[in-house]
């Protein structure tokens, strides 16, 4: 790997850096032996998983720590966006506190999805349970697989 | 949100979750100050229910299933996230009373609160004026 031709800064290269984070994981970079020492972030916040089933597209955004009513989620021109800001250790560094690891997000975070051709925008759901935001946006209907009944003729 | 010390800090024989697929470390933020220390971890999708937090002598073991929604009818189209178990484990040092931690799980946020040993925190000696 070419760490020092991926690793830019910017937010152009947000993506590039993100696959970098994702190889470092997959090929050991992090180990999950290593636990006492700090962990790196890896890779965007919120990390999104998405699924889709016969009926919807489902987004998942582990959120975790976020007042819900600050989450923005848009859906503009086919793609879906949710940003929102997570509060930072509300403690500060005194003279009797001391932080030994800082590794949770901290700050504003904006991350889009773009949306298949089938996705029907104008019904998106979502809502947060146990610091997971889940975006469920419906297929249109006519998209839907469905059945044709073959009628006979008596 | 707190739960007390004995029923949400547990021994955490056989509550291993499958141990095929690496686990996600769950990052986290740990501040000390006089009293002890707190240890924030971030563990999204996780129910109270779910989170196994165990203390063998001096080490402190956080476990947890992450489940997204049912898996059964969905198909993956994109993940972040492939693992399905956070597990992280701390070595706590011996100031530590590690029978009153204080554990509260809110949003996904998991505040672990383990005091210091009476003897351990810092003390005022009073000089007496003769």
């Amino acid at each position: 790997m070419y760490p020092s031709m991926l690793r830019t800064t910017g937010d152009w290269f947000a993506d590039f850096e993100q696959l970098q984070d994702r190889l470092d994981e997959l090929f050991g970079g992090r180990s999950a032996t290593s636990s006492i020492r700090a962990v790196g972030r890896a890779g965007a916040f919120p990390a999104l998983n998405v699924g889709t089933s016969s009926d919807a597209l489902e987004i998942y955004a582990l959120a975790p720590g976020i007042d819900p009513k600050s989450i923005e989620v848009s859906v503009e021109k086919g793609v879906l966006a949710l940003a929102g800001e997570r509060a930072a250790l509300p403690i500060r560094q005194g003279e009797d506190r001391n932080v030994y690891a800082n590794e949770r997000f901290s700050g504003r975070f904006r991350r889009v999805v773009a949306l298949p051709e089938d996705a029907d925008p104008a019904r998106v759901e979502a809502n947060y349970r146990n610091g997971v935001l889940k975006i469920v946006v419906p297929k249109h209907e006519a998209s839907k697989p469905r059945q044709i009944q073959v009628s006979s003729a008596a | 949100m707190a739960t007390q010390g004995n029923n949400a800090v547990q021994k955490s024989d056989g509550t291993a979750p499958s141990r095929t697929t690496p686990a996600l470390l769950p990052p986290v933020d740990i501040v000390e100050d006089g009293a002890g220390i707190t240890l924030f971890a971030d563990l999204p999708g996780v129910g109270r229910e779910d989170l196994a937090i165990g203390v063998d002598g001096r080490s402190l073991t956080i476990e947890a299933p992450l489940k997204l929604g049912e898996a059964g009818s969905l198909q993956s189209v994109y993940a972040e996230v492939r693992a399905n178990h956070f597990r992280r484990s701390f070595e706590l040092s011996a100031d530590l009373d590690t029978s009153r931690i204080d554990a509260g799980l809110k949003d996904g946020v998991l505040t672990l609160r383990i005091p210091k040993l009476e003897q351990a925190k810092p003390r005022r000696i009073d000089v007496r004026v003769e």
